[in-house]
């Protein structure tokens, strides 16, 4: 994955507005943090191959970044974006990594459903 | 009682690597055939390398080669894949997950099956397989059951479980475990760093795990 370029991520957001697309929305603080301390406060979600269609979709912040789509009935948001990347399936993979390199957060888009 | 073939249990690559890789080491050397039921690919794992090697959708190729080296470095030879997702465990068909465990024990026919204690695993998919590995084992005849060992590291597992009734020294295996716990180097970099300069202080806990393993006998008949 590479650092975000805003400009680049809007145009891909451009071209995937209106098309049905497959959506992996996760955050996650690992399965251990409580266990590492146990003042922490875990919470996490994630969602994979929700469909959807979007009618408008942005991304704002100077970074980390945050991405929201607006569909005809509803939201998705995803904050802490850092990287990005279209791989060799055409995927939107965008993810937010903390200062060692864990996952925070991923939002990725696909016109066909991502693996189970 | 000598084993005759043993099967491991774990719902993530890297969950054979820490508190198990040096028993596990002791008994394919022995030549005892050693069954590996790895659930996962540790697809939701939030390490990606160091640096940042892995996306989270490339992730599980990674992680499939890395347990394949993991399985060559600790000569096991049955290794046998699930094709559940990782933190999903928990909230799949336990009857259906045990009793596609219990054909593999029919078929193998272990003298020991090493899991996690469920309830005192720390993540939710080692509590989950621990819980379906009892149920498998639970269905089998007394005559037939092979004996639990299982892991336990959460807080307050000695005060609840007593002390742990299979303590192995793994000393001899130290270099190898490390090397296992290496060969998972996109969820360990980062840890190795810190067990690398722990050791070279001659941290107490750190010799400690890299020299000695403990099991708890899963009280199977309760």
């Amino acid at each position: 994955m590479k650092t975000i370029d805003p400009s680049q991520v809007q145009e891909k957001l451009n071209e995937l507005s209106g098309e049905t697309v497959y959506v992996h929305l996760e955050t996650t603080n690992g399965a251990y943090a409580n266990h590492n301390d146990k003042a922490f406060f875990s919470a996490g979600a994630f969602i994979r191959n929700a469909q959807l269609r979007y009618i408008h979709g942005k991304i704002a912040g100077s970074g980390p970044y945050r991405v929201g789509l607006e569909t005809e009935i509803g939201w998705l948001y995803a904050e802490g974006l850092t990287d990005w990347e279209i791989d060799e399936e055409d995927r939107v993979l965008m993810a937010g990594h903390d200062e060692s390199g864990r996952l925070a957060v991923a939002l990725e888009l696909s016109q066909k459903p991502f693996r189970k | 009682m000598t084993d005759k073939h043993i099967l491991v249990i774990f719902p993530h690559p890297d969950d054979e690597a820490f508190g198990v890789s040096g028993t596990i080491l002791s008994h394919t050397d022995a030549g005892t055939p050693v069954t590996y039921i790895c659930l996962t690919l540790g697809e939701m794992g939030r390490n990606m390398g160091r640096p940042v090697m892995a996306n989270r959708e490339s992730l599980p190729d990674i992680r499939l080669k890395e347990l394949k080296e993991a399985c060559s470095l600790l000569g096991i030879e049955d290794l046998r894949r699930f094709g559940m997702r990782d933190k999903t465990v928990e909230f799949t068909d336990r009857d259906a997950l045990s009793e596609r465990l219990s054909d593999v024990i029919s078929e193998v026919n272990p003298t020991t099956i090493i899991t996690f204690y469920p309830g005192y695993a720390v993540h939710p998919d080692h509590d989950a397989t621990g819980a379906a590995v009892v149920d498998a084992v639970r269905k089998l005849p007394d005559e037939n059951r092979p004996g639990i060992h299982a892991i336990a590291f959460a807080d307050g597992s000695e005060e609840a479980l007593g002390e742990p009734d299979v303590v192995r020294d793994v000393r001899e295996y130290r270099e190898r475990k490390l090397q296992v716990i290496e060969a998972h180097a996109s969820q360990t970099a980062g840890l190795m760093e810190q067990v690398r300069s722990r050791m070279e202080e001659h941290d107490e806990t750190i010799e400690y795990m890299l020299q000695t393993e403990r099991f708890w006998t899963y009280p199977v008949e309760d």
